[in-house]
This record gives C-alpha cells, structure tokens and sequence, in this order.
C-alpha cells in the first residue's frame, strides 16, 4: 500500500511540515517514507507545497504527481494540484483560505475551517495540526498515539502549552475526519 | 541497529562525513547544497573541527588541497557551477596524489542554469573537467540513506588511493528527506590511527615521531623525464582503482528481460518506479545502476547482455553523457536508446515506461 500526498499553502501555513509530521510518523511506524520540498523561486501568494510518500515497500520516485490526499490550505494550492488528485483520491480543503473549493465530483472532499478551528484553540500555528487530524481520522495512515509521542518528545518540556494546542488540534482534525 | 531519523540528504551526508572522521571543511554557499554547509558550520566548532566559509570555491578547493597535505580527513561541497570553478585545484589534488572528497549537489546547466535537479555535469566529473591526465573515483548515490553511506566510502577510498573521490548528487536528493541509519561515530583512538597511517606521506608528521621526516607535496614536476615518471605512476594507480573498485546494482535482472534499462543516481530511482509497475503487470524488465560511475563497470553491462534482450535503453537528466559509456559496455552487439529530461526537470515513471515498451519490439 502506497499513499502519495502533496501537501500545500502559503508560506508560514506549515504546509511543509504537515508532509514532514506524516512522514515521520510513517517512519517510526516502520513504513517507507520520503519527503520533497519543492523549492526555487515562488511568486508571492503562490504556494510552499511539498511530496510526501508513506509506503510499505520501498519508494523509488519521491516526486508526487498524481496524489492520493491534497491538502490545500489555500486556494492556489486546489488550482494548481486540484486536477491531478487521482481519482476517487482526497482533497482535504481550509474553507477559509479556499473560497472558490474544488468542481470536481470524483474524488471525495472534507471541508474544515482550519483557520477558525485555530484561533478557537487559541494558537494560529496549529492549523496545520487540524489537517493532520483530518488524514489521520480518515484514513488511519498513520496512528494519533506516534504523533503524540513525536510531539510530547520535543515540546513537552520546551513549550506544554503548544502541545496541548497541537494535541488538541489533531483530535479536533480526527474528529472531522471520521465524519 | 541505531535508530532511523528523517533527515535531508545534504544535512545526512554532512552528519556521515562528521562521523567518518571529517574535521576540515571549507565551502562557499550555493542551492540546492547550502543545508551541507550549514549543518558543518553548525556542527563542526563542536567537535573541535574546523569550518570555514571560503571568499569563493576557488580558495574553499585550495584551502582542501592545502589542509589535505597535513594528512587529515577534509572535504568541500558545492553545486554544479560551484563544482567547474574548483576544477583547478581539484586537478592539483589529483596530481600532488592527496585524499579529499568533494560533493557536487548538482543542479540545472550548463553556466548559471537553474537550481533544481540534473545530471548534467557526468561528463565532467568522470571524464576530466579539470587537466591534465587524471582521474577522480566518481560516486553516485540514488537514495539518502545510500548518499550518507557514501561519505565513510568515499574517505576510505580517498585514504587508500590517495585520491580526490567525488560524490556526484543532485538537489532531489540533496533536498528530499528519507530515514537515515548512521554508522557510530570514529572513536578519537580510531582517528588518531587514521592520522598515522599517512605519516608517511604528509607534510608534517608528528616531531613525536621517532622516524618524523618532512615531505613536499608538489604538483610540479619541471623535467619532463621525472614528469613522465609520475604521471605513469598516476596509471597504474588508476588501472589498479579501475580493477578493484567498480560497484553497481542490479535490479529484477532476469531470463525474461527484453530491454535493460541503466541509469544511475536520482534518474535509477525513478526508472525503478517504471520497472515495479511493469512487473505488476507482467512485463520483467532489467536494470543495472551504476554505482561507481568512475571506475564505470562496463562488464557488469556487457555481462548481462544475452539473445533475449533486444534493447538497451539509458535514461539520464542530462542530453545523453552516461549513454557513451553504456555504448562502449554494448560494443555494438545491440541498439542503445535513449531517454533524458533537461532544465532541471524530472522525467516522470510513465514516461520511461513508455520508452521501455516502445524498445521491447512488441
């Protein structure tokens, strides 16, 4: 089984990171896992977007064309990626960032203010978090309880109150995601 | 086993090489290896190393040859247009007979080009680059972990030949991360060994030393007659790593094979995608990646070749340079085809599968 997600937003949404908490998380699974950035020059208000691949057999392209799971925080990340999810694939969109969504009817969508989940936990930086819940709560690719631990292993002592923002956020994203 | 971290290549080859014994480092700047740099600059100070940011890759080259001499493990990094302008000191290196390893994280050419990945710079690094007759021992990575690996292999090779050994990467694999096992880190008893074994050689031997002497290294050699002597010697050493030192990999190389695919470095990654899919569907097609693509491992190209394979098909990030070589492995016995992607674009699985079905003469 082989899941290949690109992962996207602006710069400082942590889209990044939302590839690099999954594939690290995959990796302490004992799943095949890589991580691309795409790097080089951007437009303003374009997108940072990066290729994930979790995998139980080895991975040879790391390069994501076609994914399985999207993650769009934002509305240039649905336009640019949005035609290339596969079919029957994932689009998992920020309602507050994407106004115009997505007009395609193959592929399934969950929809979440991330923005707003954030603010309501009362730290804008784990919007994120909330989509990775929303992976996790929808396709159990990799387990809440890793996460957990990953985070607890650097933020427990450094900062507790933004793990608990962050614990909170990806329960909060599970939660969606089960819908 | 040690534990697996996910790590970028260039910061992983930047550990590995720490561990492998490096402390001299000097560098200048360049995407996509600039997290090398800056993991040394980091990480050095705090094993007594030392790091220095060059003015530019023409003195950071220098300073290796210079501290090579001292008979300590050194190495630099750059990216493709950083690589040409070390050229020079690279071919010094080569001809004072002096260890040191160089990464090349290569990016889009020829001049300034662009920053994302290619393989545009084989010819340069197997078939000179720098003048004068001399080789560098050329490894080519096709995954982080292996690209890791390579640092300990390329200081032991640059040790045992007295070489320049260059790591020949790109930015996929300089950018991308993967799980990472490192080997433990070399002992202080292990590198003062390590420092002993080219007391024989270096400049300046420890005076502690009952037998210390002092030795020139030169790359000057005015008389011809002596020159000719040197340059002779450089051969036979060069005949003897070309013996010894060839590595490469086969994969799903089987009886059933039509088309055999070779491709090295981040170009093997993907084709292996195409392979794995073919195979899914039925159709076994073989691949030899070179691993040393200086000693090139011509027989292990001409070895598998049989009446059954009709096609050879070469896919590089480049215009066609490793395909010269593969013609020379297939010595005319079968058509060679091939397949490149240039600007720092990357050719997609289904494109190479495509090639291969094209060439399966089906």
């Amino acid at each position: 089984m082989k899941t290949e997600i690109i992962s996207s937003g602006f710069g400082g949404q942590g889209a990044l990171t939302i590839g690099k908490f999954l594939a690290k998380a995959g990796m302490r699974e004992g799943l095949n896992v890589s991580w691309l950035p795409s790097y080089g020059p951007e437009m303003r208000g374009g997108t940072a977007n990066v290729s994930a691949v979790i995998s139980d057999r080895p991975i040879a392209s790391p390069l994501v064309t076609y994914p399985d799971i999207l993650i769009a925080l934002n509305q240039p990340s649905i336009d640019k990626f949005g035609p290339n999810i596969k079919e029957g694939g994932l689009l998992i969109s920020n309602t507050d960032m994407c106004p115009h969504g997505t007009k395609r009817k193959d592929i399934t969508v969950i929809k979440a203010p991330m923005n707003k989940i954030a603010k309501e936990i009362g730290n804008m930086m784990v919007l994120n978090m909330v989509a990775i819940g929303i992976v996790i709560g929808k396709t159990g690719i990799v387990k809440y309880e890793t996460l957990e631990e990953d985070l607890s292993k650097f933020l427990k002592k450094k900062n507790p109150q933004l793990l608990e923002a962050n614990l909170k956020a990806i329960k909060k994203g599970i939660e969606i995601g089960k819908k | 086993m040690a534990e697996k971290v996910l790590m970028k290549g260039n910061e992983a080859v930047a550990e590995a090489a720490i561990r492998a014994g490096c402390r001299l480092y000097f560098a200048y700047p360049i995407t996509p290896q600039s997290e090398l740099i800056e993991y040394m600059a980091k990480m050095l100070p705090k094993v007594d190393g030392t790091f220095v940011q060059a003015e530019s890759e023409v003195a950071a080259i220098n300073m290796v040859y210079g501290a090579s001499g001292t008979g300590r493990r050194v190495m630099t990094s750059s990216s493709s247009p950083g690589i040409s302008l070390k050229m020079e000191g690279i071919s010094y290196i080569a001809g004072a007979n002096l260890p040191a390893v160089i990464i090349n994280v290569q990016r889009g050419g020829p001049g300034l080009g662009d920053i994302q990945p290619a393989q545009g710079d084989y010819f340069q690094a197997t078939k000179g680059g720098g003048h004068g007759d001399y080789r560098l021992i050329v490894l080519a990575p096709s995954t982080v972990q292996e690209f890791a690996d390579m640092a300990d292999l390329a200081f032991d090779l640059a040790d045992k030949y007295r070489n320049p050994v260059m790591i020949l990467s790109d930015g996929l694999l300089g950018q991308m991360m993967e799980p990472v096992e490192f080997k433990p880190a070399k002992t202080k008893e292990e590198m003062e060994k390590l420092n002993k074994q080219h007391y024989d050689w270096c400049m300046h031997p420890n005076e502690d030393e009952p037998d210390h002497h002092h030795h020139e290294i030169n790359s000057l050699e005015i008389d011809p007659l002596i020159l000719e002597q040197h340059v002779i010697k450089l051969g036979k050493k060069y005949d003897k790593i070309t013996k010894n030192e060839q590595r490469h990999e086969e994969y799903n190389i089987s009886a059933d094979n039509k088309v055999i695919v070779v491709a090295f470095g981040t170009a093997a990654r993907i084709a292996k995608s195409a392979i794995d899919q073919l195979q899914e569907e039925g159709i076994n097609v073989g691949m030899i990646r070179p691993i040393t693509v200086w000693p090139y491992p011509y027989e292990a190209i001409s070895n598998v070749l049989n009446d059954k394979i009709k096609k050879v098909v070469v896919c590089e990030l480049n215009l066609g340079q490793m395909i010269e070589d593969v013609k020379l492995a297939v010595n005319g016995k079968l058509p060679v085809e091939f397949l490149g992607k240039v600007g720092g674009i990357l050719f997609t699985p289904d494109e190479i599968k495509a090639k291969i079905m094209d060439n399966r003469g089906e």
